[in-house]
This record gives C-alpha cells, structure tokens and sequence, in this order.
C-alpha cells in the first residue's frame, strides 16, 4: 500500500491552492484546445515552454498534464459535433457520436464521452500510481545495451503505430533523429550537421520543430485544400442528462474501454488508435442491437473514449518510468523535463518524488475539475467551434511567432520554423505522420548516448545486444513487430473497414 | 457509405491514419466492404485498378528522390565530420552513419513504392493544391520575417495576418487588420509578457509601452 501513501503525499502537493490554479489553467486551456480545430496539446505545450524558466517542475508539470487530459475531453466534443476527428484516436467517436448529435442526442453523446472519460481518466491515472512503481523495479536492472534495444522497439512500433505504413513512420522518425544530431555532440564536442552556421551549434530547438509541423505545416495544408468545403456544425440538442437506459448502454462499455486502453497506451510502444478500435469492434459484438451501430449507438462513444483517456494516462508510464515518450505531447514534456535537468527515467521516482506524485494527484483533482468543466459548461466550447477558420488559423500563426522569436530574436529561426512547416506540408500532403518526428528528435540523442555507452562497454563488440538476454529479448520483439502488422492487417483489417465505410 | 470525411480544417495531433488507411483502401476491399445495399454506386463492377494507379505517381517519385538526395547531403557532411582515433571505434560518427544509411534504405523503398503506383490516397491525388491560397499564406509568412526586425512584432504580426486571413478566402482587410493588431498586442504583453519571453520592441511596442507607463504613472 506504499502507492496510497505516496498518492496521500502527492495530494498535499497538488492540492495547494497554486498548483490548483495551475492545474485548473491547464485543464481549461487543454479543453480549449482540445475543442479548436488547428491546436493540438503537443503545439501548446511546446508554445508554453518558457514557463519551465519562470516557475519550479511541479507546477509547470500539472500545468502540461492538465493541457495534456484536457484537450482528450475537448477533442471529443469536436468529434461530435463537427464529425472531424482531430486524432485518429477519436475517429470512432466521430463515427457514432455526430450520428448522434444529428439524430438530437448530441446532449447525450457529450455526456458519455465525458463521463467515460472520466472514469476511464481516474482508474488510468491511479493505474500509472500502482503500476509505476513496478516498472521502476524492473528498469533498475536495464543496462546501457538494454536501454537502447527498448528505444529500438518502441521506436519501431510508434512509428508503425502512429500512421498508416511503417516505411513512412520510419522515414519520420529518421529525420527526427537527423533533427536531434544536429549540433555539438555533448560526449565529444564535436559540431555535426551544422553547415557552418554557428546558430546550429546549440542544434535545433524542438519549439522549432514541433510548431513548425504542428502549426506552420498543418496551416498550409490545410490552406492548399480550404476550398473543399466546410464541415456543419451540428447544434447542440437533447438532455445532457442521459436517460436511465443510456446509464446502462454505457457503464459497461466505460469500463471494457478502460480495460482496453491503459494496459495498451502503457505499453512501450503507445498508441490510442488500437485501443479505440478493438473497444468499438468488442462494443459492437455485445451490443444486444448491432444494428444501431453505424446510426448513433451510445456504446460506440462510450467504449472508444474511455479506451482513448486511459491510453492517454498509460502514455505516461513509460515517459515517467523509463524516458520513454510515446507520443509527440510526451516526448514535448519529455523535453521539458530536460529543461530543468531533470531526467525521467527510474531514478526520478526517487529524486523527484514530491514531483511524480504531486503530478499524478493533480491528474486525480484534474479529471474532477474536466468532468464539470465539460458538462455543465459545455456551451462555452461549442461557441468556439464557430470561430472562422481565417482568424484561428492567422491567429495560431501569431502565437508560433512569438514561441519561435523569442527563442533567441533571430529571423534564421523563423526561417528554419517555415522551412520545417514546408517540411510539414509536403509530408501531410503525402500521408506522412509528424509525430514520430518530434518523437525521434527527442529520443534519438539518448538512444545515440546508450548505443555509445554500450559499445564502450563491450569494447565495440556489436553482439552485446544480442548475447544479453533482455536486450536480444527486445530487439526480437521489435522484428517481429515489424513483420507483424502485415499479418494483423490481413486478418484485422477488413473488419474495422467495414465498420468505418458504413459511416 | 463512405462520406469521406474530411482531414483538413482540424488540425491533427497524431496524423490520422485510419482515415488514410480508409481512403486508400484497394478497390477490391473497397467493394468488400461497402454495403451494397447502402450504396448502389458500389454495386457497379469495380475495375481492377482505378487509373491512377496504373498511372506513373510523379508527387511521390519526388518525395522519394528528394528523400535519396537528403540522404546523400547527410552522408556527405558524415564523412565531413572530422573523427579522432581516440573515438574511431565508438565515436561522434556512429550515429550520423545509421541515419543516412537508414534514409537511404527508407528513400528506396518509397522509390519502389512510387514507381509501383504511390501510395497516396485517390483522395489526396484529385484534390489540386490551391497555390493562391498557398501563396497568400507563404506570402504572409515572407511578410513576418522581413518585417519584425525593423518595424516589431505588431506591425509584422498585422502584416501576416491579414495575408494568411485572405489565404483563407477572408477579404475583409480592414476588420482582419484590426482583430491582429489588437490580438498582437494582447499576446505581446499577455502571453509573452507572463511567460517572459522578450521579443523586442517596434514602433508600435514602444508608443504602447510608453502609454503605460504614463497610466501607471
């Protein structure tokens, strides 16, 4: 019970009344967010980065982990009404959620995405509170080689995870790594990659990268094509109060979603998407009607986003345990972390533990606070849905300035920022994901520091990683992660299609 | 079946593949899939191919080839990094080896695709890149680089602004100029005030500034 205790700790921590203004700034920036089209929380926390110079870990953490949990509820909603799933994460909501807000129970969809959510947020975060600790026990054995055969896995499935082929996660992911050489290597002062400019000595800024993909290149593809038509929206109708009936179509999928999307979200390798999908497809074997489904079934919103918040919380379990960001928003507070010398990693669990524990309460008191800030207040964020795409996206464009040139006041940054938003452009043009970009950027600097440190070791014997058992254990998980899809895709696939072409 | 939805307009955090994925499903899965009782249109024999992708895909030959011609530069300038003995077995250069050769293996495969067909989806392929609105917005963003060392943040926030609001088919020049002004200014001494981001000063910064100060007094 060591982990009530900690959490009993952490309360007093999050529950001071500053780091509740944090977290409540956090939540309602991420619903907010969350709910605009064009933002995302990985864009808004690399914009707020800065802050890491003015206040101390704790409460820009609760901050970031509120923006984090906060744009998954706001997300939803936009899903619902706009029928434009700004994640593939919520595809599935869109599916059966704006089928219902355009049958008039929009009220109702609302209230079960939020209330899923939140009960899928709450046993995600207390999962990260029991399950942590336990991975810490394990890291505590990795070596160097172990290391860097985990970063290999994980970096083989996010990339496979995080769009629709792995070749072009993999090419996303390289050229995140080639990002994060850029620079002076810090083991032996050498420049890399720098062409002669000493603005790249200090390498490239991940604020840089992620607005640049995230703001810049998202702006202009979606410019290229603005004249195909807009989406409706659809307005708000029904009771927020969902029926007796609705309660009990729900409850169950809450929780088989859960079930779904911690223990996969935590895993290594990330991902919402699967989560999402294997609870719409179990939802729609149980259902006592499937035919409702493809026509606005609750269970088809209920399951999904809870299988959606709880792999969002399991997402954080091998970003605190083991560095290991999964995401593009994780590997963003990832980066953070770096910013105050902190590194996650088993280690922080000892040294920070006022830090790791205050931050898993104020995801506690947060899921609270998004709970009624997404209900009863949810009319606030439907009018947002209704600002004119010219201003919002002009408007995120200002504020990548002010993240970009602020840095360090120098135009060469934003020169690069819209070199990597061109960058962006042409990689959203042909079905690129961005994420795995970031993510590379992030991680292959430490994947290049325990490569190294391994073959020190070894004396440049490259079979260390396979004569040690954990490392050759991962690197085969990673192999076979890499042939596998193709397999999953040939048994799986045509079943999830059938279920979205029936949209 | 199959009202496409639509991935612009919402920006996405994580590229969405199912949606690609859906798009870009084969015709014969396609013709699997959809109900034929909900769509007649599916009920017609689906060709093989669709003409496309018979077609030579020019777009993805590119991103492929300059795929390859970023793993040469990369190459290149690894070679150009200079390696003492100390470090000739586990040095600054092991990693930068991986990647090119990792670029160049990747930028193959995409070649192979792209001479196979493409892979994107016949979505993606029949919408034509609106190089007006394109213009508008790099327009706009050329606007803000030059612009923000000599005249400030404001004037080249405005600037970029209203280039960016007509990329999106927004004429209204004069209410667009003034929601940026005011949106600038508020960001100028909110938001980068808050986090303390300092990002210079301009004419207009400057005449706010000393506004305030003769308020505050």
């Amino acid at each position: 019970m060591d982990a009530l205790a900690n959490l009993a700790a952490g309360f007093a921590v999050a529950a001071t009344p500053m780091n509740l203004l944090w977290c409540l700034l956090g939540v309602t920036l991420g619903t907010a967010i969350g709910v605009l089209p064009g933002l995302g929380p990985g864009l808004t926390i690399a914009l707020l980065l800065p802050i890491t110079f003015k206040v101390d870990p704790t409460a820009a953490f609760i901050l970031f982990a509120g923006i984090y949990y906060g744009a998954m509820y706001g997300g939803s909603t936009t899903s619902i009404l706009l029928n434009t799933p700004g994640e593939s994460a919520t595809i599935v909501t869109a599916l059966e959620g704006n089928r219902m807000a355009r049958n008039g129970r929009g009220g109702a969809a609302l209230a079960t995405a939020a209330i899923g959510s939140f009960v899928a947020g709450q046993i995600g975060t207390l999962g990260i509170a029991f399950l942590a600790p336990q991975v810490v026990e394990m890291a505590l054995a990795f070596g160097p080689a172990d290391y860097f055969a985990l970063m290999v896995l994980s970096f083989v499935t996010v990339s496979a995870m995080l769009g629709s082929s792995a070749l072009r996660g993999l090419v996303a992911l390289t050229f995140g790594f080639f990002l994060g050489l850029v620079g002076v290597d810090l083991q032996t002062g050498q420049p890399r990659f720098t062409f002669g400019l000493p603005e790249m000595l200090d390498g490239i800024n991940v604020v840089i990268v992620a607005v640049g993909l995230f703001a810049v290149g998202e702006t202009l593809h979606v410019a290229a094509r603005w004249r195909r038509g807009h989406d409706e929206i659809v307005p708000l109708r029904g009771s927020l109060w969902m029926t007796k009936d609705e309660w009990s179509r729900s409850w169950k999928p809450w929780l088989r979603g859960t079930a779904f999307g911690f223990p996969i979200g935590a895993l290594p390798a990330g991902g919402a998407e699967i989560p999402t999908f294997l609870s719409y497809w179990t939802e729609k074997k149980l259902a006592k009607n499937p035919e409702e489904f493809g026509k606005g079934a609750i269970e088809g919103v209920a399951g999904p986003e809870a299988a959606n918040n709880a792999s969002a919380a399991g997402v954080l379990v091998p970003m605190l345990t083991l560095g290991l960001p999964t995401s593009a928003t994780a590997a963003i507070m990832l980066s953070a972390f770096q910013s105050y010398g902190i590194n996650p990693g088993p280690m922080l669990f000892q040294t920070q533990p006022q830090l790791v524990w205050g931050l898993i309460a104020s995801l506690l008191i947060g899921n609270v606070m998004l709970l009624v800030l997404n209900l009863p207040m949810i009319a606030l964020w439907v009018r947002m849905l209704h600002i004119p795409a010219p201003l919002l996206y002009a408007g995120v464009l200002v504020f990548a300035t002010i993240g970009t040139y602020g840095i360090s006041r120098s135009p060469v940054d934003l020169m690069l920022l819209y070199a990597i938003g061109f960058v962006g452009f042409v990689m959203r043009r042909y079905d690129f994901p961005t994420a795995p970009v970031v993510i590379g950027m992030i991680l292959g600097p430490a994947a290049e520091q325990n490569l190294r440190q391994a073959l020190t070791i070894s004396a440049g014997d490259w079979t260390v990683f396979l004569t040690r058992p954990l490392s050759a254990t991962f690197l085969a998980i990673a192999a076979i992660a890499l042939v596998a899809p193709h397999f999953w895709e040939l048994v799986k696939k045509p079943r999830i299609e059938h279920h979205l072409v029936q949209d | 079946m199959a009202r496409p939805l639509r991935r612009d307009g919402r920006a996405t955090f994580f590229r969405s593949p199912a949606f690609s994925r859906r798009r870009s499903v084969d015709p014969e899965r396609r013709a699997v899939a959809a109900d034929p009782i909900d769509e007649p249109a599916m009920t017609e024999p689906v060709p093989q191919f669709p003409p496309s992708r018979l077609r030579f895909a020019g777009g993805e030959f590119a991103v492929a080839v300059g795929l390859i011609a970023f793993a040469v530069v990369v190459m290149w300038q690894t070679f150009a990094i200079p390696v003492s003995p100390l470090y000739s077995k586990v040095g600054p250069t092991i990693a930068p080896h991986l990647n090119w050769i990792f670029l160049l293996v990747l930028g193959l495969g995409l070649l192979g695709q792209a001479l196979r067909g493409g892979w994107q989806s016949d979505e993606e392929k029949e919408s034509p890149v609106d190089f007006i609105a394109l213009g508008f917005v790099a327009a706009g963003l050329a606007a803000n680089v030059l612009l923000i060392e000599p005249a400030g943040f404001t004037i080249a926030s405005v600037a970029m602004f209203v280039l960016v609001a007509r990329g999106f088919g927004s004429q209204r020049w004069l209410r667009n100029a003034g929601i940026a002004f005011v949106l600038a200014l508020v960001a100028h001494l909110g938001f980068a005030g808050l986090l303390g981001i300092d990002i210079g000063g301009g004419i207009v910064e400057n005449a706010v500034g000393s506004a305030l100060g003769i308020v505050k007094g």
